[in-house]
């Protein structure tokens, strides 16, 4: 896709020139079989400066991965624009790397070939995609395994393959779509430090959407609260933790009265009443036995003591 | 028929285990053919037919190891062997297109579905004096029908791969800015190719019919020619029995090679 080097709407004077991803006005909604459409996005509307990471946190079905699909140019908005560093989104870009939820890496190659995987489609030369995919493995920690095929790698590691990959075209922006979500509660937190350690390395922006408060804060600068269908920013919560991020930073007060706020916008976004009923919230409009929205909503339940001492 | 590649921690005890297995394996192979040998030796003495009639295992082994040797069977075998592979080469590498436009293409697949269908379902021997016809008694005709009968399950086995692509892998390449041509030959024919292959291994031994069919139908040479010449000016049964053991042996070698194709291609997965 080419990029529109000549529309440089969505450059607003206000988020300034650093601005890394800026996003008017945006809606979007799907066909559905009953005739009304369902609407994922309505009036989303918020700017990232470069750099910074943000977590898009919200119960199931309010539009989460819609709007990062929408981002990386892998689905159209209805209506609104997206625009990265400053020119507009039209299509799958080479300056956002996606990461999704589950690897999908290609069981037929090693992670080396997976992470040239984009190198190669875009036609880049052999010898670049070897040294490429070399420094990209080395810089997710799994230099010694080039060779091997996905069924060969733990869930953990076919997951830091899958960012390698998003990685290879050098974007400014990676999107990650819950990438946490399929690892064990362990790998998990593990992973967030991992996550951080590359985000320093390559200073990439960073979009990352999950269900659980704790890892939203324990990585971003800032947490973006969707509310369920339309899916539309309720709140826009500052992180003031300071980087690097120490997994024990998760005790202090910062982290409990940002957590607070972000529940307490989650309560009023949703038709729950009762602030003690918080804890098992379920989004308004959601089927009655559909999976936890909020699993892992406690900082306890996501960060395991065991995990925890040999973080710190 | 994936096989379980090592993983790393203990890999020599990991293939002992497997050649272990494999000669395992053997021993079903063997039980079937000891059956199989002993069921029709049994039908000769019990039912006492004549040689001419239904010949036992020994004589036709016999005659089986005396026609390779004398040069009887051999030039027949390689004609026969040449109309399959080349028939099989253009049906297949004409199939393989057309499953992947099938499965992309609601249009396509509505104008060309029920052609397909009913050319498959036209019974080839009826069509084979048509195609001799047409192409004449020499190679290209029985190519053509090789083509032909071995076109259906592998253009049926490539669509039906390719729609049942996982679709998470198909939107990955997407946001890799894979083009459409890109996506088919990185994405969706590898991750098909399994159930390509099967259609294959079905087109293989297809081939094998195709080739003799196209041989009744006229011809100088190959096995279903010799197959006429035994049965009726030469009247030598054993010959015959060892011909139809011939055309067996070349099916069954040619769905190993497919699988061995597979397993090379496929089998590491995991």
């Amino acid at each position: 896709m080419p990029r529109e080097s000549a529309t440089k709407a969505g450059r607003s004077r206000e988020t300034g020139p650093l601005a890394s991803i800026e996003i008017a006005d945006l809606a979007r909604s799907f066909p559905t079989a009953s005739g009304a459409p369902l609407i994922a996005l309505d009036g989303v509307e918020f700017a990232v400066p470069d750099r910074q990471v943000v977590a898009v946190l919200g119960p199931n079905g309010c539009g989460k991965s819609t709007l990062l699909r929408v981002i990386g140019g892998l689905l159209r908005p209805d209506s609104g624009s997206v625009a990265v560093d400053g020119t507009l989104v039209n299509g799958p870009d080479p300056r956002t790397g996606f990461v999704f939820q589950e690897p999908r890496l290609l069981p037929w190659r090693d992670a080396a070939a997976n992470v040239a995987l984009p190198l190669e489609l875009a036609g880049r030369p052999a010898e670049e995609r070897r040294s490429r995919a070399r420094a990209l493995l080395e810089l997710v920690g799994l230099a010694d395994f080039a060779g091997a095929r996905p069924h060969q790698l733990s869930g953990g590691m076919r997951q830091r393959v899958a960012i390698a990959r998003a990685l290879a075209l050098e974007p400014t922006v990676l999107l990650l779509d819950e990438p946490f979500s399929a690892l064990d509660a362990l790998t998990r937190e593990r992973f967030g430090v991992e996550l951080l350690r590359i985000w320093a390395e390559t200073r990439t922006t960073i979009v990352l959407v999950t269900h659980s408060i704790a890892e939203a804060i324990f990585l971003a600068d800032r947490v973006l609260v969707l509310s369920p269908r339309p899916g539309r920013v309720v709140a826009d919560v500052n992180v003031d933790l300071p980087r690097p991020r120490r997994l024990a930073m998760l005790d202090t007060a910062v982290v409990s009265s940002t957590a607070a706020s972000i529940r307490a916008v989650l309560a009023g976004a949703t038709d729950e009443p009762a602030p003690d009923q918080i804890w098992g919230l379920q989004p308004a409009g959601s089927a009655p036995g559909a999976r936890d929205p909020l699993e892992g909503v406690g900082v306890a339940a996501w960060f395991d003591p065991f995990g925890r001492e040999g973080m710190a | 028929m994936n096989l379980s590649a090592p993983t790393g921690a203990a890999p020599g005890h990991a293939e002992r285990g497997h050649a272990a297995r494999r000669r395992l394996d053997l021993v079903p192979v063997l039980l079937g053919a000891g059956l199989f040998i002993g069921a029709w030796q049994a039908a000769v003495w019990i039912g006492g037919y004549e040689p001419y009639i239904l010949p036992g295992p020994l004589e036709v082994a016999r005659r089986f190891v005396r026609a390779w040797s004398d040069g009887t069977i051999a030039p027949h075998a390689a004609t026969t062997l040449v109309e399959i592979l080349l028939g099989f080469g253009v049906g297949a590498s004409l199939a393989v297109p057309v499953g992947v436009l099938l499965a992309r293409s609601r249009f396509a697949a509505r104008l060309l579905s029920p052609y397909i269908v009913a050319a498959q379902a036209t019974p080839i021997l009826a069509l084979a004096p048509l195609i001799a016809l047409w192409f004449g008694t020499g190679l290209p005709s029985k190519v053509v029908i090789c083509a032909l009968i071995v076109f259906f399950p592998i253009a049926v086995a490539t669509m039906v791969g390719l729609r049942s692509v996982d679709a998470r892998l198909v939107e990955m390449a997407r946001a890799f800015r894979a083009d459409r041509a890109q996506t088919i030959r990185e994405v969706e024919i590898p991750a098909a190719l399994p159930v390509i292959l099967g259609g294959m291994r079905v087109g293989a031994t297809l081939a094998v019919i195709g080739a003799i069919v196209g041989e009744w139908a006229g011809g100088g040479s190959g096995l279903g020619v010799l197959i006429n010449l035994a049965r009726g000016s030469l009247f030598d049964t054993p010959l015959l029995f060892a011909t139809l053991a011939t055309i067996a042996l070349l099916g069954v070698g040619l769905y190993l090679i497919v699988v061995l194709i597979e397993r090379r291609l496929v089998g590491v997965r995991g």
